[in-house]
């Protein structure tokens, strides 16, 4: 099972005693107000997660795998995630519990 | 944008909470997709992207300096992939 915005919701509404509407509109705002920060191309750090980051690319050639066909593919800025320590070490302390 | 400034955006959109109780959330939050990742599960939020975790199987890679042999053991690492209204948004053209 993934993580969603309303398992999000539900656990701001067990853990802080704040109504059922007001928890959905929290999660909502926490990942408008990062999208934002990103469309105006500034960087969002958050410690203890990781960072995203704009990266601007040219324009490259491509390929349509159907076809073959030469295509250009236009010059973007993407979004990249980088975790931090904290993030990859938790994650690494615990991965000896996975099923492979 | 750093963390403290993520919830000052959001206290500023709205009157119903306190900055505290906005701090709190977002702290609260974060620790909730941390935990989802470190029990290798996924987290998916329509119109912002997934997070899961990567495998890196075990290689030998060798020391940038002296040249010698390492072995590395395998491991796990949190991946983001955005979701079609961020890329949309962030994309200039």
């Amino acid at each position: 099972m993934a993580l969603t915005k309303a398992a999000m919701a539900e656990k701001l509404f067990e853990q802080m005693g704040i109504n059922k509407r007001e928890a959905k509109e929290m999660v909502d705002a926490f990942f408008e107000e990062i999208r934002t920060a990103l469309e105006r191309g500034e960087q969002v750090k958050l410690s203890g997660f990781g960072n995203f980051d704009l990266r601007t690319k040219n324009e490259r050639p491509g390929r349509n795998p159907k076809t073959g066909e030469e295509i250009p593919i236009s010059a973007r800025r993407v979004v990249t995630f980088h975790p931090g320590q904290k993030l990859r070490t938790r994650v690494e302390a615990n991965a000896g519990t996975f099923e492979q | 944008m750093t963390k403290s400034e993520l919830i000052e955006a959001i206290a500023q959109k709205q009157t119903q909470l306190a900055l505290k109780d906005i701090d709190i959330a977002v702290k609260t939050m974060l620790e909730h997709m941390v935990e989802s990742l470190e029990n290798n599960e996924r987290i998916e939020i329509r119109g912002f992207g997934s997070f899961c975790l990567h495998h890196r199987p075990a290689r030998t890679g060798r020391n940038p300096k002296t040249g010698e042999k390492v072995e590395l053991p395998e491991k796990y690492v949190p991946y983001f992939k955005p979701g079609k209204e961020l890329r949309d948004r962030v994309n200039l053209t």
